[in-house]
């Protein structure tokens, strides 16, 4: 090898070196930055089973901490955006009375999915069903089809919105299982806020999940379950 | 003065005043569409919190005023089927008027439909980004595929040369349309979640009020192009038509209590067909009197009472049968979003959302504006067509068919 060989070899292995040593810190710190850890897993199946034996009447710090996480403005009137609500609901023959969350159901057969023309209701590979923002366009035909009555559609322009949660004025909207935070590892912050641990959040296909051994061991419902759409949340104490 | 020049003078003013009336009538629609587009224009800067829809209830009257004309549009090519697929001359001689309001109707129908879109802006991601499973989306197709057709078909009769493919395009009309009204039913047969829709009478029961609906507005549109040419229709052909259109009103009276009583067999059904057809207030009382007594029975006394089915009971029967429509579907779209969705049989239930509640909607002016500029589009397609074109239905004298 000639002395010139080798000192181009040299210098292209320091400039690579150096360009490398430059790079990396950055690519590293755009990853953590986005959080990203790789496409949604089909392994997983996100869930929900809730205790509504846990779930008590009169509280609404799951809706509170829905409402801060997502930027929605906690109104109730008729164009307000609910993502999850309370419900208090009363056996009609035994008088018996409960009080229950309820949001986009995450079913493994959307009919929000179905029916949208445009194919911005989709579902992730992990179940989470969601509303791509940009393909959107306003028909509501996904409200009509939805059994939950989960979704909101945007009725007036937005300000301040949170940037992890983007929102459209005339485009759908429903509970996104705080996919933002579950994509960092983090639980939904309904989950997180509920002072009587009603909501468990976690990976019904992960059988040594503390969801997957819970729904196991307790009896629980899924909501219409006739409908046969397979909902990603379950009830215990129906 | 001799009596020539007189009877010119006369022929004279009459043709300037007939210009001036259809120019009059031209502004005065196109007032109506302009109004529409002012309303689109504030539903967008606004939202559609200037609307009375709302989270309960999500399609209101831009959507009442859409699936009229879009159903219309389809039934109204039963007239020129009746023509060029059964070989009827009397119907054939109108296949080019009824061809006519076909595209007029699904262009304001469809209009509206888009223009109420929460994003109407982006309507070519409806083309870019197809959902093969979507219903909406396969309407999409066949809406269009309805106007490519409908085009072909008026070019086949009114281009001599392509007179001999009229009837291969009255036969895929004819089909086409089939399909797209079963389309219109099928967007709500699918609803299964929702009792007032998850039905499979509702596609048979879309075609026949298409029939019934188009009928109506074509006897309107045949009275009005035969007074505005001063002619006057045969009264065989009238008695024929009229006597078409009092047995559509009856199909539409029949399928309609297939639907109610098929409902009401279900048991989980009947709470919801106690509140449309009894205890649901306005929406009971608009079935009943709007669309049972005003829409269905009067129209039927005035066609075949004796001393009836003249021209002007007719109109009148076929206004009352476009009424009758409106309240249909009123009842139906809003009535059957108002009912509260059975999410837990067997409870009382309530929340902030209107759980368990029947919804409230107050329409604003705003989609009325909305709606009635799509009719607006819809008259001012048909008008300027026939005043451009002849629509005009030219009959033999010896149609014995």
């Amino acid at each position: 090898m000639s002395d010139i060989d080798s000192a181009r070899r040299g210098f292209l292995k320091t400039t690579l070196g150096a360009a490398a040593i430059a790079i990396a810190p950055g690519l590293l710190l755009f990853e953590a930055a986005h959080g990203k850890s790789g496409p949604a897993s089909s392994k997983v199946r996100w869930g929900m089973l809730i205790d509504t034996s846990r779930c008590k009447t009169g509280c609404n710090d799951c809706v509170a901490a829905c409402n801060k996480e997502n930027g929605l403005s906690g109104g109730t009137g008729a164009t307000d955006s609910q993502w999850i609500r309370k419900i208090e609901i009363k056996d009609i023959g035994s008088g018996r009375e409960l009080s229950l969350p309820m949001m986009c159901q995450h079913c493994e057969h959307p009919p929000c999915v179905e029916v949208c023309p445009t194919t911005a209701s989709f579902k992730r590979a992990d179940g989470i069903v969601l509303v791509d923002k940009h393909r959107c366009i306003g028909c509501r035909y996904c409200m009509m089809a939805c059994p939950y009555k989960a979704r909101s559609f945007v009725h007036e322009p937005l300000h301040d919105q949170n940037p992890d949660v983007p929102r459209g004025k005339g485009t759908v909207e429903s509970c996104t299982f705080c996919v933002h935070r579950v994509d960092q590892g983090m639980q939904p912050a309904c989950a997180e806020a509920c002072p009587n641990q009603a909501i468990l959040f976690g990976d019904l296909n992960d059988a040594n999940s503390e969801i997957a051994r819970k729904v196991r061991s307790v009896a629980s419902v899924q909501l219409r379950a006739d409908l046969r759409l397979n909902p990603g949340i379950r009830y215990q104490g129906l | 003065m001799s009596i020539q020049p007189a009877v010119q003078f006369f022929d004279q003013s009459r043709a300037r005043f007939r210009n001036r009336l259809f120019h009059a009538l031209l502004a005065a629609g196109g007032l109506v569409v302009l109004a529409g587009l002012y309303a689109v224009y504030l539903m967008e800067h606004h939202g559609h919190i200037i609307t009375g829809m709302n989270n309960q209830i999500v399609w209101g009257i831009p959507h009442v005023f859409a699936i009229f004309l879009i159903v219309a549009a389809s039934g109204v090519l039963n007239v020129a089927s009746i023509g060029s697929v059964f070989g009827k001359a009397a119907y054939k001689a109108r296949a080019p008027l009824a061809g006519l309001l076909s595209i007029a109707m699904l262009a304001g129908g469809l209009t509206v439909l888009m223009l109420d879109l929460g994003r109407p802006d982006r309507i070519i991601v409806a083309a870019t980004n197809y959902n093969i499973t979507s219903v909406f989306a396969w309407n999409v197709l066949l809406y269009s595929g309805m106007f490519a057709l409908v085009f072909v078909y008026l070019w086949t009769m009114m281009e001599r040369r392509m007179n001999p493919l009229s009837k291969a395009a009255g036969f895929a009309v004819f089909a086409w349309r089939f399909i797209l009204t079963t389309g219109t039913g099928l967007i709500f047969a699918f609803l299964v979640a929702r009792q007032a829709y998850a039905s499979a009478v509702l596609p048979p029961l879309f075609i026949v009020i298409s029939f019934a609906w188009g009928m109506a507005v074509f006897l309107i549109a045949q009275a009005i192009i035969y007074a505005w040419n001063g002619k006057a229709l045969a009264p065989e052909i009238m008695q024929r038509m009229k006597n078409l259109l009092g047995v559509f009103v009856m199909g539409t009276l029949y399928l309609v209590a297939a639907y109610h009583l098929t409902n009401l067999y279900f048991a989980h059904q009947s709470g919801f067909e106690r509140f449309i057809l009894a205890e649901g207030g306005i929406y009971p009382q608009l079935f009943w009197w709007g669309y049972v007594l005003l829409g269905n029975i009067l129209p039927l006394l005035l066609i075949y009472l004796p001393g009836q089915g003249k021209t002007k009971s007719v109109i009148a029967a076929s206004l009352l049968v476009i009424f009758g429509g409106f309240a249909l579907l009123y009842v139906f779209i809003i009535g059957g979003q108002a009912y509260p969705l059975n999410i837990f049989p067997g409870y009382q239930v309530s929340s902030s959302f209107g759980d368990g509640q029947v919804a409230a909607y107050h329409p604003s002016l705003y989609e009325f504006l909305l709606g009635f500029g799509g009719l607006g589009i819809a008259f001012l397609i048909a008008a300027v067509s026939a005043r451009a074109l002849d629509f005009m239905p030219h009959d033999q004298p010896h149609s014995a068919d």
